[in-house]
Parts: C-alpha cells; structure tokens; sequence
C-alpha cells in the first residue's frame, strides 16, 4: 500500500510560483500604464520621447504579463484550465457583443456618454470574475 | 460518467487531498471526479489507474453502456 504525504508537493509548489509571478508582472503592467497614460501631463510635460518609451516599457511589461498568464493557465490542474476556459469564452463572447451593440447604439446618438473602451474592459473583467465564481461552484 | 475512485481511495484510507497530491491536481477535482461532475481526460485516468493498480475499466465505467 502507498504511503501518501499530506498535500504538498513541486506541483502545488509550482501554482504558488506561477500565480505569484503573474501578480507581480500584472502590477507592473498596471504601474507601466498608470505611467504611460498620466506621465505625459503630470510628470514630463507631453515631452514626445518620453512618451514613446513609456508605451514601450509598457508594451514590454504587457508581453511579459501575457507569457506569465500563459504559464499560470497551462501548470493548473485540467478542471481548472476548464473553468478558466469557460470563464474567458464568457468574457470574450459578451465583450464582442455588448460591446458593439452598446458601439451600434453610441453611433446612433442613443447615449449623451461616449462608448469607452474602458468600459468594456471593465464589462469583460466582471464578467470573467462571474464566470470564474459560477464555474467553481458548479465544480464544488 | 461513473467511477468507484472515492470508493477505491476510501479502502486505502486516503484523503482527497492526499490523493490530489498524487495525481498532481487540486483536491476540488479529485471531489468533482468522485461526484460525477467533471471527468477526467484519458492521461488523468490512466495516472488513476496506475495509482490504484487497476485498469481504466476497473475505476470509470461509461454510463451509457452500463
């Protein structure tokens, strides 16, 4: 009969590992655009040259964050992935879809607002967050 | 798809997490394999199988030929 240890383990090990960094490179690309976005009027007075390497950096930042996102969803366990790929079917589908309509509707003059796209940043990551909830629930 | 894994992992008095270990998975889907919710994918399985020392056939049966 196996002896079995607790739940430890290089593959738990390696989900701390993979999570943790993709949080440190998903604040870095938030500090990178903080950066690029308000550094132009508030820290180098729209000087052209340093607002190309910001978006640069930036871009840069934003690449590492996405192969750090790759490496997190492909070391989880396949329920998971399974959530996750629900989840982002979830956010993506709604996203296209609210989002030129609410894009049809500001074209039509229907809003006094602009359609951002902010806003449908912000209507993909709720509805990411959602289908991650959902999907662990209905896994439990 | 049906399978006798909490069944199999409760006479050799092991935990789900103790198991999850094993398999290198989290102990939320060695629950949702027990409860029928989420079936595992063929490399899953046979990693299963070796665990227990059974073939495929022996801990997952296929309901609709059952």
């Amino acid at each position: 009969m196996n002896d079995l240890k607790p739940e430890t383990g290089t593959w738990a090990a390696n989900i701390t590992k993979n999570t943790t960094r993709l949080a440190v490179w998903t604040g870095a690309w938030v500090l990178t655009m903080a950066l690029a976005n308000y550094g132009p009027k508030f820290l180098w007075n729209s000087n052209e040259a340093l607002t190309i390497i910001a978006v640069l950096v930036n871009l840069a930042t934003g690449a590492g964050m996405i192969l750090a996102n790759k490496r997190h969803l492909q070391g989880l366990d396949e329920l998971h992935q399974k959530i996750q790929l629900e989840a982002m079917a979830l956010a993506l589908g709604v996203g296209l879809v609210v989002g030129l309509a609410w894009s049809n509707l500001d074209v039509s003059d229907m809003f006094s607002s602009d359609a951002e796209i902010s806003h449908i940043v912000i209507l993909m990551a709720l509805t990411y967050l959602g289908g991650i909830v959902v999907g662990h629930r209905k896994y439990q | 798809m049906k399978n006798r894994l909490k069944v199999l992992r409760a006479e050799r008095d092991w935990t789900q997490a103790q198991l999850a270990q094993q398999l290198e998975v989290s102990r939320q889907t060695v629950n949702a394999i027990e409860k029928g919710k989420f079936d595992p994918s063929l490399p899953l399985a046979f990693k299963v199988a070796r665990l227990f020392e059974l073939s495929i056939e022996e801990i997952f049966q296929d309901e609709t030929t059952a």
